[in-house]
């Protein structure tokens, strides 16, 4: 769902308001090849993946399109492989799926905790990864999640596949480096190795909202029990989620102490972060350092419990 | 059966079955042959004048039968505005909707024209293509500010924002506090909010052209007043218009007034001749259905050396926002409702009622009441501060005790009728409370707990609530041919569950079962009085009204088979839908057969002392208000890193007079209590400085979900009121009134290591980190 | 903007029986229930996505009613308030659970309330109280507070575990 109202556009503007989307017309693509053609050649068109953003939007009228390609038909897009240590999930998986999929919960444990954060039964039940990648909302948890795994989103259009990298992906507010005429295909990573530790949180006001900012760790530790290897993610604090590379190479080498986590979520702190009518800058600051502490003492006891309990 | 078979009993509902297999009849699904729908044009600006409006566009598109605006309504209309629902001496503009606006618009949202076409689809197609020479004017967007010399003016032709003043209290308020042994002295914000009923507002309207008449449905607590609305309006005869509420999907006090909309509705239909029907969305229940809530108090307490109050005096901001659909009750409510449960020797409160070009605001769930009790409840918690006694005993100190009832407040509520509290015992009230709450050994969980790093508190929220006003709520009561009895009663339900309420006692006095009662509210057509569902006042009126009716209808009964036998009717029971002669195989007849003996048959006399009418009617008047009162007790858990709030545990006891269904008063503690947490910790319409809503939808505003509240721990005690024969006080809102009390205290407490004070609500959790962080700094500052 | 706005035939099944009937391109399917199909059962409480009233089962799974269009459920089996009680047209246990806790007020929410934990308690019989509040977080209800409704729903759940059916 969006924010708030925009202000009116100047004087002329007449005003209706309205939950009913303006017309449009409906395609059903049944292939890949038909919907990447079809995205190529219709004018003001939209793919419509699980909806659960879009619709209130078109719902809303903030959005209007002539046509729209529903990607629902097309059942090559969706699915979970799990190949040696490669994941790859379908663009119109649902999330649901990924939420209560055991293979995936136990390589990548982060995985169902974030899941667990997106809206509601029902909005998981249709709402798919690739719909929540490509609408990119900042406080959405799976673009959080691509980033903190260092995914590649595959997209597909008639002139063949491009993979980017989830961390050039974002091009601005809620704006995908998505091409006229192509359609995200598929999000893939490598999970970590076994044993590592994890940890997804975000502060909502209530379970299932947007987070007004949120925090994901990775950390694998050595022999020593230090810090092997760190990723870490705040969402909801900008334009995309922000991978945090400057705290990442703090934490390496290191050992886990609440001195260090302290330290780290200081650094974590120290950018810009984003402000609206309802949340300030300072307090999103705030909120950010206190996640991102919690979030990696979370994540470094897993680790040290030899990956803990999915 | 005893005389109590149903009254006092956890009787499962009769509206169930329906609601629960989809057969409920709400506004959005009734369906008429050649139905039209509607969508409204509304200003985008706060405050605006506006000269054209072009529709050409819009009217062109394929579907669309009509775009109306104010100039295009019918010649009754033209000029008029809504009729003010309470009128008062003190309001200094008495102002109210167009029903559409004609050059000047006053809050976002206001509606400037309609369309009406086949479908809403294509309604807001073309609504999008009206367009409107908008001349934005500066706005009041906040009810203080627009107090202030060379503040925007709400309405462009007036000088300046005042609605009204009210000046209220007693005792030598100057004296007390010249002798008071403490002054504490606080500034209270409670902000606005608005009562989302899940169905919004609607409206579908059916004219007939022989004879001029109206059938209007619309989704209201208060058919009457529509209906008198539009007989004002097109000053029509009482018989032309009849209003009907369907099923209402909740009403919670917005949609207790008279809305543009049911005029305009009602306008295009006889216009065009078709019905037509406009469903508001939620969105435009977010720019136009009333809201409630936003005051400033300033408020000063006088104390003796014990703690004990002297006097209280103050100022009251009240934001009416851009008109006075209910005058200006609330803040008269609000003043009235400030002392509370306790002993107030003096008293002077001085309220300005301020427009601003907001949603208009109308009585809320509470109305006026959560804010005063908000007020008074932190000014106590202030005094134990200040005094340092605990804050249960600060207000074991003040309580109004049983023995005084019934007890002059000193004050003239809204009903004209002295504030005389009626019955109650308030120190019991919050001593069972306290009990329940596990008060006593709170301070060593408290410690226990921040031992463990966790920081929870504990608030107390005491209140005493007006309820059950008049002027009245009428009933019917008919044996009908098919041996079941029938209520007609002018109430309209909105989920307070009033058919199996006013069953209950119906049964009670007949014998029968609530399954063989039929009641029937909220049809101006089948009951041509009546007030509204609102200020928690059916249980008592139309209740007292049904007991009343029932019995003289008993009597009736009796009467007519005391006559057929030849017996007196000391003779004869009532059981099982008939009338029997005492005792072993006495002859009997039923309620079928009675209701066809009164009605006759064609040509022939009726028998000897048979009246035509096996029906009695009921309008109980109340003198005065009833006053309920309760003690809540909130514990929550704080994390002051990132201020969420958690509520542990909610303890409510609830007094209002005899209970007649616990189930239902239960049901409407729990759900009162979540609306309180609403207010307290999440429901905020936020504007921005040019009046902009900036909260129009559920993922802004955020409403209590099933995970935020908790169970109640509810306990009933019952102090019947004298006031009407079932000894009933109103239930409706005291769930909610004292919630924002009791939890903010409850909050402020838990992080009473950081030595904060919170005097405004909601309290966000951004709000609490703040209140930690000045808490801190300023400590910081005082250690040199 | 197309000049009349695009519509088609739609066939589904909805609570068992077998639908045809004509719709715009971007009614959704909630609205064609209420008013292609006459099934008012289903509620709208928000058309944006919060508010849950307009729930409905699709090929067995709650969806938001708003969020989907009617064009979507095409050859799908949709399951709606009305399709809830038992086959003898007494209420499930779910809905009597509803009526014996008081789960409901005005009953506008209730029947997203109720389709969504159809599915919920056929999926998880056991789910515990924090579960179900969960489950609920993504339905508003006003009027109740939602304790009663988590009563029932606990109540229903071992209904359903006793007399085995869903
Ligand atoms: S109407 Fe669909 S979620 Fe509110
Ligand atoms: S019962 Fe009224 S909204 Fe839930």
């Amino acid at each position: 769902m969006e924010g708030a109202d925009g202000a009116p556009q100047g004087r002329q503007a007449g005003y209706a308001g309205g939950v009913k989307p303006a017309p449009f017309t409906y395609h059903r693509p049944e292939t890949l090849a038909e919907a990447a053609e079809m995205a190529a050649s219709l004018e003001n068109a939209r793919l419509l993946s699980g909806g659960q953003s879009l619709m209130p939007m078109m719902n809303l009228r903030y959005v209007a399109v002539d046509h729209l390609i529903d990607l629902n038909p097309v059942a090559e897009l969706a699915g979970i492989t799990i190949d040696g240590g490669r994941v790859s999930i379908g663009a119109m998986t649902r999330q649901r799926a990924v939420l209560e999929d055991e293979t995936l919960a136990r390589c990548c444990p982060v995985m169902r905790e974030a899941l667990g954060f997106v809206g509601h039964v029902q909005t998981r039940n249709r709402g798919t990864v690739g719909g929540s990648l490509a609408h990119l909302d900042p406080a959405a948890e799976l673009p959080g999640l691509a980033a903190l795994l260092d995914a590649g989103i595959t997209l597909r259009s008639r002139d063949g596949d491009r993979t980017v990298a989830m961390a050039d992906f974002p091009r601005g507010y809620m704006t995908p480096d998505i091409r006229e005429g192509e359609v995200l295909t598929s999000l893939a990573f490598n999970a970590w190795p076994d044993g590592h530790g994890w940890d997804f949180r975000e502060f909502a006001r209530r379970h299932g909202d947007f987070a007004m900012a949120g925090a994901a760790s990775l950390i694998l530790l050595d022999r020593d029990g230090r810090i092997a290897r760190a990723a870490v993610v705040l969402i909801g604090i900008d334009d995309g989620p922000v991978r945090l590379s400057d705290v990442e190479r703090m934490l390496t080498g290191e050992t886990p102490s609440d001195d260090l986590f302290r330290a780290a979520a200081a650094l974590a702190a120290d950018r810009p972060m984003a402000a609206d009518a309802l949340v300030t800058e300072t307090y999103r600051r705030h909120l950010a350092g206190v996640l991102a502490r919690r979030s990696l003492a979370v994540a470094c006891a897993r680790a040290a419990n030899g990956g803990g309990h999915a | 059966m005893s005389s109590t078979a149903f009254v006092g009993q956890r009787v499962k509902r009769l509206e169930d079955p329906d609601l629960l297999t989809g057969k409920g009849r709400f506004l959005d699904d009734l369906k008429l042959p050649g139905l039209l729908e509607a969508a409204f044009v509304r200003s985008p600006f706060a405050h605006a004048t506006f000269t054209r409006i072009d529709a050409e566009e819009a009217r062109a598109l394929p579907g669309v039968h009509a775009v109306l605006t104010a100039k295009d309504l019918p010649s009754e209309m033209q000029g008029r505005r809504i009729l003010l629902q309470v009128p008062h001496p003190q309001i200094t503009y008495a102002v109210t909707q167009e029903p559409l606006a004609t050059s000047e618009v006053c809050f976002v949202g206001e509606a400037v024209a309609v369309v009406i076409a086949d479908g809403r689809h294509i309604a807001e197609d073309a609504a999008e293509r009206v367009v409107v020479d908008w001349e934005p004017l500066p706005a009041a967007a906040h009810c203080e500010a627009a107090l202030k010399p060379g503040a925007p003016a709400t309405h462009a032709d007036r000088a300046d924002n005042i609605a009204g003043r009210l000046a209220l209290g007693f005792g030598d308020v100057d004296a007390v506090f010249r002798n008071a042994a403490h002054v504490v002295e606080e500034r209270y914000e409670p902000h606005r909010g608005t009562g989302h009923p899940m169905e919004c507002r609607g409206v579908v309207a059916v004219h007939d052209m022989a004879g001029d008449a109206f059938r209007i449905w619309t989704s209201t607590q208060t058919p009457h007043n529509t209906q008198r609305a539009v007989i004002d309006m097109f000053g029509l005869a009482e018989d032309r218009v009849r209003v009907i509420t369907p099923d209402v999907g909740g009403g919670f006090g917005p949609k207790n007034q008279v809305y543009p909309e049911e005029l305009v509705i009602p306008a295009a239909a006889r216009l065009l001749g078709r019905p037509v029907k406009w469903a508001e969305d939620r969105r435009e229940h977010f720019l136009t259905t009333t809201q409630e809530r936003d005051q400033i108090w300033d408020v000063a307490a006088a104390i003796d050396a014990d703690g004990r109050l002297l006097g209280v005096k103050g100022t009251l901001i009240h934001d009416a926002g851009a008109y006075l659909p209910w005058g200006i009750i609330m803040p008269y409510i609000s003043a009235t409702t400030l002392p509370g449960p306790y002993k107030l020797p003096a008293y002077r409160m001085a309220v300005t009622v301020a427009f601003t070009n907001l949603v208009p605001t109308t009585p809320l769930r509470g109305a006026g009441r959560p804010q005063a009790v908000f007020a008074m409840e932190r000014l106590m918690d202030a005094i134990a501060k200040a005094t340092g006694l605990d804050p249960a005993e600060v207000r074991r100190r003040n309580f109004i005790q049983a023995s005084e009832m019934p007890y002059d407040m000193g004050l003239t509520y809204r009903d004209g009728a002295p504030v005389m509290y009626d019955t109650g015992d308030y120190p019991e009230a919050q001593a069972q409370a306290l009990a329940k709450a596990g008060y006593d050994d709170f301070p060593a969980r408290q410690k226990a707990a921040l031992a463990e790093g966790r920081h929870i508190g504990i608030g107390i929220g005491n209140y005493v609530e007006g309820t059950g006003l008049g002027p009245f709520e009428g009933a019917t009561v008919r044996i009908l041919t098919n041996g079941r009895v029938a209520i007609y009663t002018g109430a309209a339900a909105a989920g307070q569950a009033h058919r199996t309420t006013l069953a209950q006692i119906c049964a009670d006095e007949l014998k029968v079962d609530i399954s063989d009662i039929d009641v029937v509210g909220g049809d101006t057509g089948l009951m041509p009085r009546g007030a509204g569902t609102y200020a928690s006042r059916i249980t008592v009126n139309a209740g007292s009204s049904v007991r009343t009716a029932s019995a003289e209808l008993r009597g009736k009964a009796l009467a007519l088979a005391a006559a057929k036998f030849d017996v007196k009717p000391e003779d004869l029971e009532l059981s099982h839908r008939a009338v029997r002669i005492k005792g072993e195989q006495g002859d009997s007849i039923t309620f079928a057969e009675l209701a066809r003996m009164t009605s006759g048959m064609p040509g022939y006399a009726l028998p000897k002392g048979v009246k035509p009418d096996l029906e009695a009617s009921g309008y109980f008047t109340p003198p005065q208000a009833t006053y309920s009162n309760g003690s809540h007790v909130a514990e929550v858990e704080v994390d002051p890193e990132t201020g969420r709030v958690t509520i542990l545990k909610y303890t409510v006891v609830h007094d209002c007079g005899t209970v007649i269904n616990p189930m239902l008063v239960d049901g409407q503690v729990q759900g009162g209590v979540a609306h309180g947490i609403g207010n307290a910790l999440l429901e905020r319409m936020v504007f921005d400085a040019d009046a902009n809503p900036l909260t129009t939808t559920f993922a802004d505003y955020l409403m209590p979900t099933a995970e935020i509240v908790p169970a109640c721990d509810i306990v009933h005690m019952e102090s019947p009121t004298p006031l009407n024969p079932l000894g009933a006080k109103g239930a409706g809102e005291g769930g909610t009134i004292p919630a924002p009390a009791a939890i903010v205290a409850a909050v402020e407490n838990a992080l009473s290591p950081f030595g904060l004070r919170i005097t405004d609500c909601p309290v966000t959790p951004q709000r609490i980190v703040e209140l930690i962080r000045a808490a801190e700094e300023m400590s910081e500052e005082d250690t040199p | 903007m197309p000049d009349a706005p695009p519509k088609r035939k739609i066939t589904l099944t909805v609570n068992g029986r077998e639908y045809t009937a004509e719709a715009e391109d971007r009614y959704s399917l909630a609205d064609f229930l209420r008013h292609a199909l006459g099934l008012t059962g289903t509620h709208l409480g928000c058309e944006h996505g919060v508010c849950g009233a307009c729930t409905v089962l699709v090929d067995g799974e709650a969806v938001r009613g708003c969020l989907m269009l009617a064009v979507q459920a095409e050859g799908c089996q949709v399951t709606t308030v009305e399709g809830l009680a038992n086959a003898d047209g007494s209420l499930s246990p779910l809905q009597q659970a509803f009526m014996d806790h008081h789960g409901l007020q005005c009953g506008f929410c209730t029947p997203g309330i109720l389709t969504t934990l159809t599915a919920y308690l056929r999926d998880r019989p056991n789910a515990d109280e924090a579960e179900l509040r969960e489950a609920l977080s993504g339905n508003i209800c006003r009027c109740t507070g939602y304790d009663t409704i988590v009563r029932a729903a606990l109540a229903a759940a071992g209904a359903m575990r006793e007399g085995g059916q869903p």
